[in-house]
């Protein structure tokens, strides 16, 4: 069915796709809570960073990661000569990007979510003595499931459709970087490569048709186990 | 003692002023119309908002004092707060929700769940979720999981506002139980004057953010100043009574106060037990000499202390008894055709009256007027130790007729 290039290429999308999503998860939780619940001067110019890799051309957000992370970048030079850690042509270089890519689009469906809670259940749980951080992990993270479960979902479907900032910054590696839109763009520059990239596209839509049942799916557990159907 | 004297403007033009001090035990109401500012004082008292100024202490504990930068966080004042939406977990059972408060009390267990359960009859709904609830049992497991918390001091706001009468007097009961078997000193937010007369011992009336009367409930109620806050039909009188005499035929009953006695519609409940009674100020009409011929079967003899014009044509008198007193509402034409002054002789013909059942409780305030009769203490303060402050047991007292 699919040659072991297209296999790799969708192992190698899935597997960049699931960890750009779990790592961007956190931090994305914790913007996503800051933006919704909290004032602070500055706020307005912290948002816009937020959502820069959302405006921005895609190639822009790879060559920002390129001159910052590269082997010779701002902060990759560090990475590369304390750590020994090289993210350009590497699949972790490729998470990053997709993670840098996706996250204001998981930042904005958890900041939604948390504006949908009520703080004065939050409040409530103040009152009979937990403290703000124990409100929250308590009380404010279990109800905010549904929107942290919408925030995956985007942010895995932007990670396997990440195309220009991956190319910039991390190039086009076979079994490294070359994800499935990335092997879809190198099958239509190739003679034959036509069958190829009709396969990869197959693949891509069962890929997102799965992925928004079982989003579907758990969705209705979590509401189910939140009482809200 | 509960002091409260704090300051705070919004940014909406709502200023709060509130100075006023509550008993330690038995319940305070914060009385006024909506909007007036209840609901803000007691957050502050929770700490869910911040007086720009002033000071907050409960027992021997400052919760804020913004000269000596005390502002203790919302966790750790010990204030049990039962919200007028219930806002019980939804992710949650009835038994986690309870628990909640408990697993992060930082004063001894002294209410014990099992007890609470038992107080509010909510042992069978320990398994479900909240959205299966209706809004009573709701509010009945939040005022558990609230009191579950070991709090220092409970605040109610408008607990029963959210329900239908049906609803109302099925919660009733239980917060007159509270009340009763647990020392604890509890501010209730009302706007409804019967919830008020049934449940509290001392009210402070809030009127356009300001604390304008506080003190014990039949003394306030019947001030003029009251006036903005109760509108000109419910100012009124409060007798905490005992009931004497029941007679069946005409279906009336007996009650007597120190000043006297009262006829008043059959009351439920048996000869001896305590009754609180409400004359309205409307409802009392004067005469100058000795009325015969009338009607009117309750009335009282007294001297007139004060004459204070009230709203519109009205004038609020207030007539002395030989040991407490009432207040009638009368024109002012009529107080310059009669020439009432302080000093003079009257007859208070009382129209109307009503009997709010209310058990009044060991520690209330009004006691000075009450009866000496042991009957009228239904639960001497009891030298048992702490942990049994809820009496467990027993089923709810039944909802008055």
């Amino acid at each position: 069915m699919l040659t072991p290039e297209e296999w790799t290429a969708v192992r190698l999308s899935l597997e960049v796709a699931f960890w750009a999503t779990i790592w961007s998860l956190p931090p994305a939780i914790l913007i996503g809570w800051v933006l919704a619940r909290f004032d602070f001067p500055g706020k307005g110019i912290f948002d816009g960073i937020v959502h820069l890799p959302l405006v921005l051309p895609k190639v822009v957000v790879g060559y920002l990661l390129l001159i910052t992370l590269g082997n010779r970048g701002y902060i990759g030079q560090y990475l590369h000569e304390w750590f020994g850690i090289s993210l350009i042509f590497s699949t972790a270089g490729a998470t990053v990007a997709a993670a840098v890519v996706s996250f204001p689009l998981t930042v904005n469906a958890i900041r939604l979510a948390i504006g949908g809670i009520d703080q004065g259940i939050e409040t409530a749980a103040r009152t009979l003595g937990a403290t703000k951080l124990d409100a929250f992990f308590t009380v404010t993270l279990p109800l905010m499931m549904p929107g942290v479960l919408s925030g995956c979902l985007i942010s895995l479907a932007s990670a396997l459709g990440e195309f220009g900032a991956t190319i910039t910054f991390v190039s086009n590696v076979e079994g490294q970087t070359r994800t499935i839109p990335l092997a879809i763009y190198s099958a239509t520059h190739m003679p034959d490569g036509d069958a190829m990239a009709l396969r990869l596209t197959v693949v891509s839509v069962i890929l997102a048709l799965g992925a928004l049942v079982l989003a579907e799916l758990a969705d209705r557990r979590i509401k189910l186990a939140l009482g809200q159907i | 003692m509960i002091e409260i004297d704090v300051s705070l403007a919004r940014s909406t033009g709502f200023c709060l002023e509130a100075h006023f001090a509550a008993p330690d035990m038995g319940v305070t109401a914060l009385f006024g119309r909506s909007g007036s500012g209840k609901t803000t004082i007691i957050q502050v008292v929770a700490g869910s908002v911040r007086p720009d100024r002033g000071r907050i202490q409960v027992g021997g504990e400052v919760f804020f004092d913004s000269e000596k930068g005390i502002d203790l966080p919302m966790e750790r004042r010990g204030a049990g707060y039962v919200f007028q939406d219930a806002r019980l977990f939804p992710h949650m059972s009835v038994d986690s929700n309870l628990r909640y408060g408990e697993r992060r009390a930082k004063r001894e267990i002294t209410i014990r769940f099992d007890a609470v359960v038992d107080m509010l009859g909510i042992g069978h709904l320990l398994k479900r979720r909240p959205h299966t609830l209706s809004g009573g049992e709701k509010q009945r497991v939040a005022i558990g999981r609230a009191l579950l918390s070991q709090p220092r001091l409970l605040l109610m706001d408008e607990p029963l506002a959210s329900l239908d009468e049906m609803r109302k007097g099925e919660i009733l009961p239980y917060l007159e139980r509270l009340r009763d078997e647990l020392q604890l000193p509890i501010l209730y937010v009302s706007h409804s004057v019967e919830e008020v007369l049934r449940l509290s011992d001392a009210v402070a009336a809030v009127a356009d953010g300001k604390v304008i009367a506080s003190g014990a409930l039949a003394d306030v109620l019947s001030r003029p100043e009251l006036l903005p806050v109760l509108g000109r039909f419910d100012l009124g009188t409060i007798f905490d009574c005992i009931i004497t005499a029941h007679n069946e035929e005409f279906g009336l009953s007996t009650v007597s106060f120190p000043d006297g006695e009262l006829r008043v519609p059959l009351v439920g409940r048996p000869v001896g037990a305590p009754a609180r009674v409400r004359v309205r100020s409307r409802d009392v009409s004067l005469s100058l000499s000795r009325p015969i011929d009338v009607s009117v079967t309750n009335r009282l003899s007294g001297t007139i202390a004060s004459i204070t014009r009230a709203e519109g044509p009205f004038a609020d008198v207030e007539v002395a008894l030989a040991h407490g007193k009432l207040h009638s509402l009368v024109t002012q034409e009529s107080v310059q055709r009669l020439a009432l002054e302080p000093g003079m002789a009257v007859w208070a013909m009382i129209k109307a009256v009503t009997v709010d059942s209310r058990p009044a409780g060991f520690n209330s305030p009004g006691a000075e007027i009450r009866s000496p009769s042991p009957v009228s203490r239904p639960r001497q303060p009891s030298p048992a130790p702490p942990a049994l402050r809820v009496i467990a047991g027993g089923t709810p007292p039944k909802a008055p007729s």
